[in-house]
């Protein structure tokens, strides 16, 4: 069993967002990144198979040379190949990253491919299913259990207050849940082991790919804003329970018109 | 003439809410582009429905559950023989699958997650929450068909009060590799927090899991949905489709009642584009304060219980 999971580097979730001088990217100065959460479970659910299994856990990640850093963090947590292809992503739209990730995902074998849900930012959840699409691969999104074996997987995937049931053969491509594992933490020794592996560079067109299949966007950035700042509204003191229930009746029933 | 096609989802022979909201903003579109609104379902019982949302054509191909692979060629088919400016799918949890995987296969460009949509100078321009709301993203999307998701209860649902839309009948003959074998719905009877108008939260200051019954009380008898704080999810206080946030949903109902929330910036990113919002916290420097509408600095413990009594008391008359 060889999985690929493809990674994405994102800002802390506890990050302040700053808008750039240009005013259609975010200012990444000072700003610290991190592996995508959900992408962190996506690569713990494929180490549980290669120790299951044995085979090869590659992650690949497209981005500027920061990503590397990502890579490692992965390659510490277990996986044993990685592979980074050079570019600057944030000037592609998603189904230029996913052309990107599904040519290089052919250069290493696999029988799964393991996206997050979504790349905590961007919050598109787009990649893994055009990914899915471009190698002709069954997709199951939003995974929260996987059991993988004879060729095939069976997964549960979560929908609006309910859970379904999916099998499909391999190869797949899976998009991971929080709740589907609790990621570990790197081991001293898996950083220790994770710096004698090389990272695989590649270019995009390395990949047979030309600048105008990765960056000929057909999403643009028109500008990026920061929401409007509230101020807080009204306060109350709820020292007396009746009255600050008779308070917010009066404001669900008179403002929200919820009642 | 270009238009606009619709991916509709039905429920219990009704078009789902967020199917509704969908056309609503596409006839807008359609009447600014000059074009068509027409809509693609699995059951032409909604026909007069969708005719009521300004939907000219209902696309009707008689699928049983939805599947990723079978959706998508069905689509496919209604795109090539429509030729839409735009294709709008509710963001639910099919919308969400699908919409990829079509633009994919069309090599066309998809925003998801749009709070704002309009047609202008030829192309359709959308807002969408960035970095879970702690930004704004307005995208211009280029090239035919321009492929969006709507945010639940980003664009209110008004009927225009057309003649029921034309039935077409769609034959596909895709199959998919990945089967569905059963569908489990494992806390029946409770809402789901992506699609509510109303969400109840609450955070550490529940003190213990058990505490979530004061939440639960208080949503039922409301009819809102369970929401929940990172912090209270990793405790394993609740399951984690509860969570709002940064790392779980990000929610903008019509009113959102967050108690014993302090307001972590993950949770604010999720939830301040809530419409109305109430927050109940003893701590009256709680962050959640600077977005509540209506702050009660005050015991959740006791006031919840004297609120869910009004709101049974209120909902009775």
């Amino acid at each position: 069993m060889n999985s690929v999971v493809c990674i994405s580097q994102v800002p802390d979730t506890e990050s302040r967002i700053r808008i750039a001088a240009d005013g259609r990217r975010i200012d990444e100065a000072g700003l610290k990144f991190i592996v995508s959460p959900y992408d962190e479970v996506a690569l713990e659910e494929a180490i549980r198979q290669k120790e299951k299994s044995a085979g090869d856990v590659t992650v690949i990640s497209f981005g500027p040379e920061r990503v590397q850093q990502a890579l490692r963090e992965c390659l510490a947590r277990g996986a044993t190949k990685a592979i980074h292809v050079k570019g600057e992503s944030s000037d592609a739209d998603s189904l230029g990253i996913a052309k990107v990730l599904a040519a290089a995902i052919k250069t290493t074998p696999h029988d799964l491919v393991f996206f997050g849900k979504q790349g905590v930012g961007s919050d598109n959840s787009l990649v893994g299913p055009m990914v899915a699409e471009l190698l002709g691969y069954p997709q199951v999104n939003v995974v929260t259990h996987l059991e993988v074996g004879d060729g095939r997987l069976t997964a549960h995937r979560e929908i609006e207050a309910a859970e379904e049931t999916i099998e499909a053969p391999l190869p797949a491509v899976i998009t991971a849940q929080k709740g589907l594992n609790e990621p570990r933490y790197a081991s001293l020794k898996g950083i220790m082991a994770a710096k004698k592996i090389a990272i695989d560079t590649k270019s995009v067109t390395d990949l047979g790919l030309s600048d105008g299949d990765v960056f000929n966007q057909r999403v643009t950035i028109a500008s990026l804003e920061l929401p409007a700042e509230k101020t807080g509204g009204r306060k109350f003191d709820g020292a007396d329970p009746a009255a600050a229930a008779q308070e917010i009746i009066k404001y669900i029933r008179d403002e929200a018109k919820a009642l | 003439m270009p238009g606009v096609l619709v991916f509709c989802e039905v429920q219990d022979g009704k078009l789902k809410k967020t199917s509704r909201e969908a056309l609503t903003i596409g006839n807008k579109l359609a009447q600014a582009a000059g074009g068509d609104l027409v809509a693609f379902a699995t059951d032409s019982s909604v026909a007069a429905e969708a005719g009521r949302y300004g939907a000219k054509k209902l696309y009707v191909a008689k699928l049983d559950s939805y599947s990723t692979e079978i959706f998508t060629a069905a689509m496919q088919q209604v795109v090539n023989d429509v030729k839409p400016s735009v294709v709008l799918l509710g963001g639910t949890s099919n919308g969400r699958d699908l919409a990829p995987r079509l633009a994919a296969r069309l090599d066309v460009g998809v925003a998801s997650d749009v709070d704002r949509l309009e047609w202008t100078d030829g192309k359709v321009r959308a807002r969408r929450p960035v970095y879970s709301g702690k930004a704004f993203a307005t995208v211009d999307i280029v090239g035919t068909p321009a492929i969006a998701t709507t945010r639940p209860n980003a664009f209110p649902a008004v009927e225009v009060g057309g003649a029921a839309a034309e039935v077409v009948e769609v034959n596909v003959t895709a199959e998919s590799k990945a089967k569905l074998i059963d569908t489990k719905v494992p806390e029946a009877g409770e809402l789901s927090i992506a699609e509510a108008d109303i969400i109840v939260s609450g955070g550490r200051g529940l003190k213990e899991g058990q505490n979530f019954s004061y939440i639960r009380d208080l949503a039922h008898a409301i009819g809102g949905a369970v929401g929940a704080s990172r912090a209270t999810v990793d405790a394993g206080w609740i399951d984690h489709q509860h969570q709002v946030g940064q790392t779980g949903r990000v929610v903008s109902p019509n009113l959102y009642i967050a108690a014993g929330v302090s307001g972590a910036i993950q949770h604010l990113a999720g939830m301040s584009s809530s419409k109305h919002i109430i927050a109940i916290n003893k701590d009256p420097e709680a962050p959640i304060f600077r977005v509540a509408d209506l702050g009660i600095v005050g015991d959740l413990f006791t006031i919840l219980p004297a609120l869910t009594e009004e709101v049974k008391k209120a909902k009775a008359h």
